[in-house]
């Protein structure tokens, strides 16, 4: 198998000639499996004290076989990149489950099992590599949010707890062979700032880099994010780690989502990512946007040169994504866009002064 | 969107910059403080600096406190932030509580490269842009040259070895005041344009900013000459390539507003066109100043009719023809008295509008009242001897004045009551250490008008309400004024007011103290005024009691496990010099007048500004540079005749940190014989891991470590003799070297415990034997090791006083003496414990919860209530309530 830096060599390469196309969600495909209790704790857990069921993470030891099959059948669909089920493989998420002990191998195992897959379907059509996504979710704790209504100046964790907690999964991700740092679902800036910290420092360590693909997620109508930032602000607050890619996904479906894609394509001189939901959600909380309907969107994007990458979060199966994949085929990347020097800055909203 | 060329930094929200916030941040009213930049923001703001370099704060706290609350108000974050600090730690601390992307003000290449490189790189990492000071190994840069030179540097290695994009580098090159009267600051302003033209053209992308209220600095008080010269320099400026600035927008003229003359003179000067430009522009500002006091240097004044002479005399404060001139007026008028109705009282009323209009300043005042007592000594001899039938005081009122019970400072009480004097009040002061008892018996006595209390430490507060409970039991209905350094309008309107049910009014400072002691007298306002009064102090109660109850606090148990974090594996303690006591019987005061801290002494006098600045400053620099000089007189008197004597006692002893908070004193080296314990209090506010809940204790090894480890204790006074000193001033009428001797024995003593600080760390501590600071340096406490006080936010409890003095067998060995509030006596006397631990610092235990003061209570075998009594100001509950809650 040819080694990390020659594949994202071609990385580069690639997404410089065609969209490139990411999975789908996860945490549908889990759900088809029906996993009661004894499903999410296998053999390996069957004598935990503590009830497991729903640390879809933790099926990345307890069912790895389970987990190979869904990223098998994302790359069968079309997808160009996988991303790791470990989005809560991190110590504030792990924690609920008193299972914060495992977040090193959650996150070794899940990039494992996804190189294996990815690697596999690469085998098949070398002409078609495949590269693995190493997923750092949000956490269950917010840096610039307090918990407490009464009392907004309060924190339950800081910069340098969430720093902590990421460069740890983040390690195990690197050590299990992942491609690309995924950064995603971000609804506080600053959460994600410490997360990007510590993989860049991570990076320092090991003299190498990853590339890095950011993506932020807009939680109201209004175009912010849950701690107020809007596209253009969250671009200018994270540009300096110079992403693989910017982008939004989850919370809206792709008809919602368009405006604030096409901001950040305006203004973001690197690639753009977006993976929305299927649909906004019904009012049993089901998503139900057909095949068809998201990737007829998502060819709208594609023609009007707003992305790089697309793929879908929640509520997305491997038919979606195999229906954006037809979709894009053929259509040419949008443009990066040379934008003059400028400094730039922001608080909840940018700023930008000319020259 | 885009912004315009040049971005105003919203200056508000800084405590170096501006006194009202600085103000709110110490009281901790953070709610206020955020209105603060909340406007900064309405007002068109487009970023806002913050800062809160204060010695009296711990400003990291301070600044991650503010910035997270700022977090939460959409209407202040929506614009980027600039964290401004001199301490990295601060910024650091500040740059992990912001999701946007804000600017570091400032980093330098001062420390070298190394440390320039380090900072660099983590700013880039945080996301920040950063502004860089024009300040290098040697110094910071004067010259347009040296300004350029040292920005190239930096911006070489932050663009090649950094990778810091040049886009977000952001030069301060450094504005300096001209028109100084130095001829090398002529040229300042000019460097600055100067060197921004050549950084813009040479350095690609980057930008230019600066603090533009600098330059106009010598002509403080002169707002018109000022606005001109902002606007004049932010012209030439900002044509060169300035594109940021902190300006305060309400201190800028409109370029072409300014009167043609006035913008000629300003701009010879901010470009140095001529030689004599300052001399020009001073010669002229006074007219655009309004109506500015001119200073007579002759004695033309002398060939004026006798009474413009004597309201001369009381204008500039000169009493040495005062009694030939009362005397000629005496012959002129037809009784003595109408001397003092007269001339008198009209040139102390020229003094009152002046002093009323911010004309003139404390120390001109109190020196103008020495002129008018003078002449009313030699007046009352005559005055006596006609005195007729029926002759009425016709004083404005009578005031009783006293500090309370325990309290020993009166410096301040004894300069409201020669203002009030000056107005021609009647004041029978009381000194310090009053009773409540002799203070009613005398205002009852006297026939009073009002009684005035005054408390500079915390138990004094407790006792002021007890006066009140006093007043109302003996049916008194006179007004109750309260002041000093202790007291506030909030604790006065919830915890004395309500004692009494005549008049309480809390008065700020002396030059307020007129206007208050007038309403209160006059039959037409009173009514109105106390009203007004109690409806203020009434919605003060309200707010206070409608409040969100106080943040909670961490049990005392989870604050102990967060306690600091200090590594005593492998840590030697150093050990003292010697172990016990070493007295010093009479220290050498010349060693000590170099190391006086001048800026607390100008603000005992309500003059505010940085020394040396302030005796240059154009408004009150020549009140400053007279007090000044009267008080460098004095001193050499002082050291010469060796008027005070300054006594020491230093002592160290074996010790060990016990059950977490405690220390533990031994007799010797064994460490089996407890000498005493000494009880420290915990801060209980919520943290994170990144910072800890601290005790002083924590800086004490604790005994399970089995490290010998060590403290020390020290009195220091330089109070004997000032009250004699002030005496003899006072036997001559003259209160403004009575108050002046004061101040300098506070001085010396606080001199005197830095001298000795630092000579514990060189020689009897010996633990920074190389240390090498100047005295700058040492008021910025810039070494290892701490001398916190009891009484003071590390320790705030009083009491602790009392085992630290039977330690060091302080009355002994100093004749500092403690008063039942446990207040020295005498009052120039500074003592406190030595920490010698690296990690050892300065914070504030701040508000602390009831099970702490129930633990604490039991090491210090008090009641509760004793406890509450003696730590009332840091109980973040109201026992009061908590009593009525628990009786309910």
């Amino acid at each position: 198998m040819t080694d990390r830096k020659e594949r994202i060599e071609a990385l580069n390469r690639a997404v410089a000639e065609r969209i490139l196309v990411l999975d789908g969600a996860m945490g549908t495909m889990i759900q088809g499996y029906e996993l009661d209790e004894a499903g999410y704790r296998g053999k390996r857990f069957a004598d935990l004290k503590q009830e497991v069921r729903g640390n879809n993470d933790l099926l990345n030891l307890s069912q790895a076989k389970i987990i190979g099959e869904i990223y098998g059948t994302y790359l069968e669909a079309g997808a160009d990149i996988i991303a790791t089920n470990t989005f809560n493989s991190n110590e504030p998420s792990q924690s609920d489950y008193s299972l914060e002990d495992l977040v090193p191998e959650l996150n070794r195992e899940g990039a494992r099992l996804a190189r294996e897959a990815a690697d596999a379907a690469t085998e098949r059509d070398p002409s078609r590599p495949r590269w693995v996504a190493g997923a750092i979710g949000p956490t269950n704790r917010t840096a610039s949010i307090s918990p407490d209504v009464n009392n907004p100046g309060f924190r339950n964790t800081s910069f340098e707890a969430l720093r902590e907690a990421y460069g740890v999964a983040a390690r195990g991700l690197i050590e299990g062979g992942v491609d690309i740092i995924l950064v995603e679902t971000i609804f506080d800036t600053l959460t994600a700032k410490a997360a990007l910290f510590a993989v860049e420092e991570l990076f320092d360590e090991m003299g190498e880099r990853l590339p890095i693909m950011v993506s932020c997620t807009i939680t109201d109508l209004s175009g912010r994010n849950l701690s107020g930032q809007t596209p253009e602000a969250f671009w200018n607050s994270i540009r300096h780690v110079r992403p693989f890619s910017v982008g939004l996904n989850c919370a809206f479906g792709a008809e919602q989502l368009r405006p604030y894609v096409a901001e950040l394509a305006r203004v973001a001189d690197t690639n753009v990512c977006a993976y929305p939901n299927a649909g906004l959600p019904n009012e049993f909380g089901e998503y139900d946007e057909q095949p068809e309907t998201t990737s007829g969107f998502l060819h709208e994007w594609a023609e009007s040169g707003l992305v790089n990458i697309l793929g879908g979060c929640c509520g997305t199966t491997p038919a979606h994504i195999s229906a954006i994949a037809e979709a894009v085929k053929g259509l040419p990347p949008r443009e990066i866009p040379t934008l003059p020097v400028r400094l730039r800055l922001s608080g909840l909203e940018p700023f930008e002064l000319s020259a | 969107m885009t912004k315009g060329i040049f971005i105003n930094i919203g200056e508000r929200t800084n405590v170096t910059g501006s006194a009202k916030f600085k103000k709110l941040i110490l009281e901790g009213d953070y709610e206020t403080a955020l209105d603060v930049a909340r406007q900064q923001v309405e007002n068109g703001a487009q970023i806002i600096d913050v800062n809160m370099d204060e010695g009296m704060l711990d400003s990291e706290e301070a600044m991650v406190t503010f910035l997270n609350l700022i977090a939460a108000e959409p209407d202040i974050s929506r614009v980027p932030i600039m964290i401004d600090s001199s301490k990295w730690s601060v910024i650091e601390a500040g740059l992990r509580c912001i999701q946007g992307k804000g600017i570091v003000n400032s980093i330098s290449l001062k420390e070298g490269e190394e440390k320039f490189v380090e900072q660099a790189k983590r700013v880039f990492r945080y996301g920040a842009a950063v502004v860089v000071m024009a300040f290098d190994e040697k110094g910071q840069a004067d010259t347009a040259d040296r300004k350029v030179e040292i920005c190239e540097r930096s911006y070489k290695i932050l663009t090649e070895k950094v990778g810091f994009p040049p886009e977000d580098i952001i030069f301060d090159p450094n504005i300096f005041a001209v028109a100084t009267g130095i001829e090398e600051h002529n040229n300042y302003a000019n460097d600055f344009i100067e060197a921004t033209r050549r950084i813009r053209e040479n350095l690609p992308h980057c930008h230019v900013s600066g603090g533009v209220s600098n330059v106009s600095f010598s002509f403080r008080g002169n707002n018109a000459v000022r606005e001109a010269m902002h606007s004049a320099f932010l012209y030439h400026a900002i044509q060169a390539g300035m594109d940021m600035g902190i300006v305060n927008a309400g201190q800028l003229a409109i370029y072409e507003d300014i009167p043609e003359e006035l913008r000629d003179a300003v701009e010879d000067v901010i470009l140095n066109r001529r030689d004599d430009a300052t001399e020009r522009l001073l010669d002229i500002a006074q007219k655009y100043h309004g109506d500015g006091i001119q200073q007579e240097v002759d004695l033309s004044w002398r060939e004026a009719p006798v009474n413009k002479r004597l309201e001369h005399a009381l204008v500039n404060g000169i009493a040495d023809f005062v009694e030939e001139d009362t005397e000629e007026a005496r012959q002129q008028a037809e009784r003595p008295l109408h001397v003092i109705e007269g001339p008198l009282m009209d040139g102390m009323n020229v003094v009152g509008d002046l002093f009323g209009s911010g004309k003139m300043f404390l120390p001109q005042v109190v020196k103008s009242a020495r002129v008018m007592k003078k002449a009313v000594a030699y007046l009352l001899p005559y005055i006596e001897a006609e005195k007729q039938e029926g002759d009425k005081n016709d004083k404005a009122g009578k005031v009783v004045m006293a500090a309370v019970k325990g309290d020993v400072h009166d410096i301040g009480k004894n300069i409201v009551g020669v203002v009030l004097q000056c107005n021609n009040y009647e004041v029978i002061d009381l000194g310090v250490m009053v009773p409540t008892a002799k203070i009613l018996e005398v205002a009852k006595a006297e026939k009073a008008d009002m009684i005035g209390l005054s408390g500079l430490i915390t138990p004094s507060l407790d006792e002021m309400c007890y006066v009140a409970k006093e007043m109302e039991r003996q049916g008194f209905e006179l007004p109750l004024l309260i002041g000093g350094a202790t007291t506030s309008r909030v604790h006065t309107a919830v915890k004395i007011e309500p004692n009494y049910h005549g008049p309480v009014v809390y008065v700020t400072d002396a030059s307020r103290a007129v206007g208050v002691a007038g309403s209160l007298l006059s039959p037409a306002q009173r009514t109105n005024y106390v009203a007004n009064i109690r409806d203020e102090y009434e919605k003060l109660r309200k707010d206070r009691m409608g409040q969100k109850p106080a943040t909670p606090r961490n049990p005392i148990d989870t604050a102990r496990a967060n306690k600091s974090v200090i590594e005593w594996t492998g840590y030697q303690p150093p050990r003292p010099s010697f172990l016990g006591l070493k007295p010093f019987e009479d220290y050498d005061l010349a060693e000590l007048v170099d190391r006086i801290d001048w800026k607390p002494f100008f603000q005992t006098w309500e003059l505010s500004g940085r020394f040396p600045d302030i005796l240059d400053d154009p408004t009150v620099g020549e009140a400053a540079r007279g007090l000044y000089d009267d008080a460098r007189a004095m001193l050499k008197r002082i050291v010469d005749e060796k008027l005070f004597r300054a006594r020491a006692v230093v002592g160290f002893w074996p010790a060990n940190q016990v059950g977490d908070d405690d220390i533990e004193i031994y007799a010797d080296d064994d460490r089996s014989e407890v000498l005493t314990t000494l009880h420290t209090l915990r801060q209980q506010m919520g943290r994170d891991k990144s910072r800890a809940n601290r005790a002083l204790a924590d800086f004490i090894a604790p005994r399970e470590t089995g490290i010998a480890d060590y403290i020390g204790g020290f009195v220091v006074t330089a109070g004997e003799g000032v009250d004699e000193l002030a005496k003899s001033y006072d036997r001559q009428n003259d209160d403004y070297n009575s108050i002046l001797a004061k101040a300098l024995g506070d001085r010396l003593a606080e001199a005197f415990a830095e001298r000795m600080h630092e000579r514990v760390r060189k020689e009897f501590w010996g633990y920074a034997a190389d240390e090498d600071l100047d005295n700058e340096a040492l008021i910025a406490e810039k070494y290892q090791g701490i001398r916190p006080a009891p009484g003071y936010p590390a320790c705030p409890d009083h009491t602790e006083k009392r085992t630290l003095f039977d330690l060091l067998q302080a009355e002994a060995n100093t004749g500092v003496e403690l008063t039942e509030s446990f207040a020295m006596w005498p009052a120039a006397a500074v003592s406190g414990l030595y920490f010698s631990h690296p990690e050892s610092r300065y914070f504030g235990v701040g508000k602390i919860e009831r099970d702490q003061v129930e633990d604490y209570a039991a090491r210090k075998g008090w009641s509760i209530e004793e406890c509450e009594r003696w730590l009332a100001p840091n109980l973040n509950y109201n026992p009061d309530q908590l009593g009525q809650d628990r009786a309910a």
